[in-house]
């Protein structure tokens, strides 16, 4: 059962709610990203904005936040309830990190928090929208699964790692056309 | 310092030191002359073979060196002139080296010769952070293969932010006979296997220490590797490891090792485990308790072990710690040790303050506490009014999101500056903060060494006035004469900076996050802090002016650190081009980027050049 079966729209959605926290999220940035000025009385009338309101209960996008921030170590944060890092690897990218499993809420978010992690990569979700990248991870048995191929909480669950391949890994093609046939027939 | 008289001491048969020394005389034959030294010289002739002074000043200089413990001492003693520059790099046996990267492993062990103890740091610690990718260096491969040759009577290993590999791992077993003490804090790339050839191999261990590692499960029962008769064990710490270890080789390893006084225990160990452990080592002095958990089996009626007296039976007990699943219903266990403690570590412990008033009532002696914000502002006006001899708080957020009401406040903080007033070091997280209650610590804390306050949401001013944050933090630096070491947070303008760079003469580490207004900011610190050795700055709108302005100052520190400010490769390569003798890295850690923006400039003075092993993503401006 996957829960990108809404597919293309529930993925639309999320990037609007992202977007617009995006807006309103208080970052600093590099010189020549479209970024806010920093004087002190622009900070100070953005932090009524950022007063802490009762909205711990639900919030069902994950709240966009910095990097890094607030400077806990993962493996403390891991430690406490509603944490999984795990590290993310890149084939022919020099890059590896680490992304925390439980920021998100669905297959969607997490395709779309790595794109934004990695920068310019585009990553296929296994419906096939002819990016560049798959996403494979690796469970606790130790083999190597195509993301999106169980329930999310089980995922989450069983994540042991994450590796984006090329898209031109013949077998995972063969992967990908047999899981759009199992979702056709279970009407998923 | 020139030595012109030198009264050689005699003993009663007339002989010498010089007599003594005689026996190195065929080593100094080639040494030149140093004439200033050495009386009499201006003959030329030598009929009388005596050992120059020189040679006789550096044997009595190793003689005395060898008590010259303190790193700053010996490195003075170092620069006095070159026979002691020598007699003190024969006579160092414990080598610090503060980044990896300053100096090669060829030109330390060449140095230093007859080193025991080795301590290396490696990444810097914003990389903790995820703020750079993993695999950006600090290798220690090159340092076990250079010691593995040159030190054979290696003891100690001390690493921090070092990536190990399981080969490096056996690579030292293999090469070091005596090897005595292995602690690895916040390291990674190393697995079960590597600890299986420590465990296995190293049989004068006395110290294996696993602090905040990142470890892999290779299914190799490391614990079992352990020699099967007694072992000179004292300190075994592997709280940090995310897996299960074989609890039956655990068992039987604590129960030979009579020497064990350090034993931290990972969250896999339930209370029953540790139950039998304890009663088997109640010389322990150091408990890390593990989970500290109910187990769901356990039904009502079930005979439970009883958990106080076997606390109560270790009566040596002074640092507890673990509680990584905590059942609070187990805490009056540990009553019978708290009015001996002088350390607890509940920072994993989720417990209210109800949970905490009972138990630290009865920490009198407590020095070093660490706790979870889940206390409350209650929990800590109790620590407040017990722990009047507390020199180190740490408060961590349970909950580190930025739009949450925290539980802890300047309420705490105040109490804890009205009731603790030796503290020395304290690292606070919160979601509100107020001017008075950080000036309010400034002055009931003069003994304060480390200030370290984080207001989780970013650019939040005074809770109660809206002001910035600035007058509290220079009250820090202006009241606390101290003050090594300081984290800013907050609404901070560069007044604050202004402050730092004027009353902040001794700080040597300063971490800055989403702060200050211009440029002004870190050039106020650049030019007042002559004592700055590290500088982690993120987020902050300082440019290339402001990194030019240090330029008199960056061979005298560590590292320079500063992600997502305003720099450009432009300016970090006139940075390098000025001083040759500082790396100037450059990190790129997502994407491609083709301006000549900065996303994150890492530099460091060294002797030996930009490193070899730099990944794609680091650029080293030249």
């Amino acid at each position: 059962m996957s829960p990108e079966s809404t597919g293309t729209a529930r993925s639309a959605m999320s990037d609007v709610t992202e977007l617009n926290l995006k807006e309103t999220e208080l970052t600093l940035g590099l010189p020549g990203t479209n970024n806010i000025t920093t004087s002190s009385k622009r900070a100070f009338s953005e932090t009524t904005v950022f007063t802490p309101t009762s909205s711990s209960t639900s919030n069902p996008a994950p709240k966009a936040q910095a990097v890094g921030w607030p400077p806990v170590r993962a493996s403390r944060k891991n430690a406490m309830r509603g944490c999984k890092y795990v590290k993310v690897a890149v084939d022919g990218a020099p890059y590896l990190r680490k992304v925390d499993l439980e920021k998100y809420e669905s297959y969607d978010q997490l395709l779309t928090g790595l794109e934004a992690m990695f920068g310019s990569l585009t990553i296929r979700n296994h419906l096939g929208n002819g990016a560049e990248y798959m996403p494979t991870y690796e469970d606790k048995d130790g083999d190597w699964m195509l993301v999106g191929d169980v329930p999310w909480k089980m995922f989450v669950e069983s994540c042991k790692r994450i590796r984006l391949l090329k898209s031109e890994a013949s077998g995972l093609e063969i992967r990908r056309t047999e899981l759009k046939l199992k979702e056709k027939t279970c009407g998923n | 310092m020139r030595v012109n008289q030198v009264e050689v001491p005699r003993d009663e048969n007339g002989s010498s030191i010089l007599d003594l020394a005689r026996a190195d005389i065929a080593e100094s034959s080639t040494k030149t002359r140093n004439c200033a030294a050495c009386p009499g010289s201006g003959s030329g002739s030598m009929e009388f073979q005596s050992p120059y002074p020189d040679q006789v000043l550096e044997n009595v200089l190793e003689n005395v060196l060898h008590f010259l413990t303190a790193r700053r001492d010996r490195n003075a003693a170092s620069l006095v002139c070159k026979s002691w520059y020598r007699a003190e790099a024969l006579t160092r046996s414990e080598l610090f080296i503060g980044n990896c990267y300053a100096v090669s492993p060829r030109r330390a062990t060449s140095r230093f010769t007859r080193v025991r103890s080795v301590a290396i740091k490696g990444k810097p610690r914003f990389a903790d952070f995820d703020l750079m990718p993993i695999n950006w260096g600090a290798l220690f491969s090159p340092w076990v293969a250079a010691m593995a040759k040159a030190y054979p009577w290696l003891e100690k290993v001390y690493l921090k932010r070092m990536t190990v590999t399981d080969e490096d791992l056996v690579l030292l077993s293999e090469s070091f006979p005596c090897f005595k003490e292995l602690v690895l804090v916040c390291c990674d790339g190393f697995g079960t296997s590597g600890l299986a050839a420590v465990a296995g191999r190293c049989r004068q261990l006395r110290v294996l220490d696993l602090v905040e590692s990142e470890v892999d499960d290779d299914d190799v029962e490391w614990l079992s590797y352990f020699p099967e008769s007694q072992t000179h064990l004292e300190s075994l710490v592997f709280d940090c490891l995310q897996f299960a270890v074989n609890f039956d080789a655990l068992e039987k390893l604590v129960a030979r090792s009579p020497s064990l006084k350090k034993l931290r225990l990972n969250g896999s160990v339930t209370t029953p485990q540790l139950y039998r452990l304890i009663t088997q080592a109640p010389q322990l002095t150091h408990l890390g308790t593990g989970s500290f958990g109910a187990l769901e089996a356990v039904a009502a009626g079930d005979q439970e072990p009883d958990y106080a007296s076997a606390f109560a039976a270790c009566k040596s007990l002074v640092c507890l710690s673990g509680f990584r699943e905590i059942f609070p219903d187990y805490l009056p266990a540990i009553y019978p040790v708290c009015t001996s403690l002088t350390s607890l570590n509940f920072s994993y412990a989720n417990i209210n303050a109800e949970h905490l008033k009972s138990v630290i009532c009865l920490c009198h002696k407590l020095q070093t506490l660490w706790v979870l914000d889940s206390i409350c502002d209650e929990g800590l006006q109790a620590v407040a009014a017990t722990c009047k001899d507390l020199r180190e708080l740490r408060v961590f957020p349970e909950n580190p999101n930025e739009d949450v009401e925290g539980p802890v406040s300047e309420v705490g903080l105040q109490a804890i500056s009205e009731g603790c007033n030796k503290l020395q070091s304290i690292l606070y997280f919160c979601q509100r903060m107020t001017n008075a209650a950080v000036v309010a610590m400034s002055k009931n804390c003069p003994d304060l060494v480390v200030f370290r306050l984080c207001i989780i949401g970013r650019y939040r001013p005074d809770a109660v006035t809206g002001e910035p944050m600035d007058e509290g933090f220079g009250a820090i630096v202006m009241n606390c004469k101290k003050l090594t070491r300081l984290a800013v947070s907050g609404l901070l303008t560069d007044r604050a900076f202004s402050y730092i760079g004027k009353y902040g003469k001794l700080v040597r580490t300063l971490s800055v996050a989403f702060a200050g207004d211009t440029d002004m900011g870190l050039k106020y610190v650049l030019e007042g802090c002559h004592n700055l050795q590290k500088l982690e700055i993120r987020d902050s709108p300082f440019g290339n002016e402001a990194l030019h302005s240090g330029l008199h100052h960056y061979y005298n520190m560590r590292f320079v650190w500063m992600s997502s400010c305003k720099l450009t490769r432009h300016a970090c390569q006139e940075v390098a081009r000025a001083l040759p003798h500082l790396v100037v890295e450059v990190i790129r850690s997502q994407g491609e980027r083709n301006d000549d923006s900065v996303e994150i400039l890492y530099m460091y003075r060294s002797l030996d050049g930009p490193r070899s092993d730099a990944p794609q993503f680091v650029t080293i401006m030249q």
